[in-house]
């Protein structure tokens, strides 16, 4: 009984969260569309999430397109189908892990800086100083940080996709024999115009994801300087689970229906 | 004028306010004394909206008081200052004046106030990370009183700063609520800063204020609630 109760506990816990997180997230939706926008807060923002985070991602996306080639191409060779690479590569890259792995790096380092920043914030009584200056808190820092992420991270899983193809492109033709002409021609005569879309749209998902959970679990933090530590942990994890989870469903909702 | 009335509070299942009746009279000086834990902050965001109570009513000039309203003439000292880490320091100071009046306007108000709490202009561009505490205390300050509300609220002003700072900010606070003649509400366990600046004291006790009367009333008070506090050295 003692171990129902406490399950019970558990679930009513986690979807009383699951709840508190939906309302949030909604608000800060509804509120992009109501101005002012604070301009300064989401300059700052863009290039925070953006530019900023370039570098881990092209890393990232460039030795995993790598890998991917040597995989698939090893992969082929059992069935004599080595000459589909490119496209698979692509395919593999535009629809799937350059999001996933633009979110994940976009959880990873937004979220977390976000989480961290809002929460010293309310630790140290500055949301409260904002609300007693006249300013709303998700007006002023949760908007900019979602809009700011909602419009460049798509930017970056382009970029993604685009570096993730050609690490791919510089393993092939470096070591694998392929022409590189004839790479690059199958690359993008393969591709087509849903993929590049279904890479874009869950990029946007997943960049609002990332700002939203940082947002919501900075403003949520407990006093004290545990309560920044356990409020990015708590982000971080939260927003790469959605992420994955809202990939699965966008996956299913653009190629399965 | 504001009045609280029977404001209650609980956290937890933990009852922080209890009953507590508050008058802020118009254009004077309360301060509200009590053992660290014992609920002015609760009190204190109680009047702001920052924390709604669960019970009891708050007016303002006889109404409602309406935190939104309230607020557009109203400054507040935090206890750690509570500057925002991004911005320069004359940007803290003007943050709603910038809302208010072109930028350069903003900029020479918030230099003069900076000069008022003894703040050179060249901290103005720094970030509140590059300033002492007592130096971010006084930024604080500037801040508060940068519109010249006609409501001021210290939360702890010398907490946390050394003897010679504290009483710094105590001079400065008091000659500003002479100054300005606006409706004061400060909170602390500093009694130098109660005999500075105080036209009014109240002890807040077990969630209740259980004494409140002026300075000199408080020297020949006999509650013995008062006298431990006075006399306990916190
Ligand atoms: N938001 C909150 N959630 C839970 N407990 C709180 C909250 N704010 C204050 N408390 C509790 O209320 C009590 C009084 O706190 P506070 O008003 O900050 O005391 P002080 O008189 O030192 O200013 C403390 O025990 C504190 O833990
Ligand atoms: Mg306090």
């Amino acid at each position: 009984m003692i171990y129902l109760a406490v399950l019970g506990r558990v679930v009513l816990g986690t979807l009383g969260a699951l709840g508190r997180v939906t309302i949030f997230a909604f608000s800060a939706i509804v509120h992009i569309f109501r101005p002012p926008l604070y301009v300064g807060q989401f300059l700052t923002s863009l290039v925070q999430i953006g530019w900023l985070s370039l570098p881990v991602v092209g890393l990232t996306a460039l030795f995993t397109g790598g890998a991917l080639v040597m995989q698939i191409y090893a992969g082929g060779a059992r069935f004599n189908a080595q000459a589909v690479v490119p496209q698979i590569v692509a395919i593999g890259m535009v629809r799937e892990l350059g999001p996933v792995l633009v979110g994940l790096m976009v959880a990873a380092r937004v979220t977390a800086a976000i989480a961290a920043e809002i929460a010293t914030m309310k630790v140290t009584e500055q949301l409260d100083a904002l609300i007693t200056l006249s300013t709303d808190p998700m007006r002023y820092l949760t908007v900019p940080r979602v809009l700011a992420a909602l419009l460049v991270v798509p930017l970056l899983v382009a970029v993604g996709d685009v570096i993730g193809i050609m690490g791919g492109y510089i393993v092939a033709t470096g070591s694998l024999g392929f022409n590189p002409t004839a790479y690059l021609r199958n690359t993008v005569d393969f591709l087509e115009p849903l993929d590049i879309a279904s890479s874009l749209i869950k990029g946007a998902a997943f960049g609002m994801i990332a700002a939203i959970m940082g947002c919501y679990f900075g403003m949520n933090a407990d006093r004290g300087a545990r309560g920044v530590g356990r409020a990015t942990k708590s982000a971080v994890e939260a927003a790469a689970v959605l992420i994955l989870a809202a990939n699965f469903v966008l996956t299913a909702l653009i190629f399965a229906l | 004028m504001i009045t609280l009335t029977d404001i209650h509070k609980t956290f937890d299942g933990k009852p922080i306010l209890r009953g507590v009746n508050l008058t802020l009279p118009q254009g004077q000086s309360t301060v509200v004394i009590g053992a660290s834990g014992s609920g002015k902050s609760v009190l204190m965001r109680s009047i702001l909206g920052l924390v709604t109570p669960d019970s009891g009513t708050i007016t303002h000039q006889d109404a409602p008081l309406n935190p939104q309203a309230f607020l557009n003439d109203f400054g507040m000292l935090f206890q750690g200052a509570a500057l925002f880490d991004s911005l320069p320091i004359w940007q803290n100071v003007a943050f709603r004046l910038l809302r208010q009046m072109p930028k350069p306007r903003a900029r020479a108000i918030a230099l003069q106030k900076l000069a008022r709490v003894g703040l050179d202009a060249d901290v103005a561009d720094r970030l509140p990370a590059t300033l002492s505490g007592g130096m971010q205390k006084r930024a604080g300050l500037a801040r508060a009183i940068a519109t010249d509300p006609s409501v001021i609220f210290f939360d702890e002003p010398t907490t946390g700063l050394d003897p010679i700072m504290a009483r710094t900010i105590n001079t400065l606070i008091r000659d500003i609520v002479s100054e300005t003649n606006a409706t004061t509400l400060t909170i602390t366990h500093d009694m130098t800063t109660v005999h500075s600046i105080a036209d009014q004291v109240a002890l807040l006790d077990k969630g209740k204020i259980r004494w409140h009367g002026t300075p000199a009333q408080m020297a020949t008070a006999t509650d013995d609630k008062l006298q431990a506090f006075l006399f306990s050295g916190s």
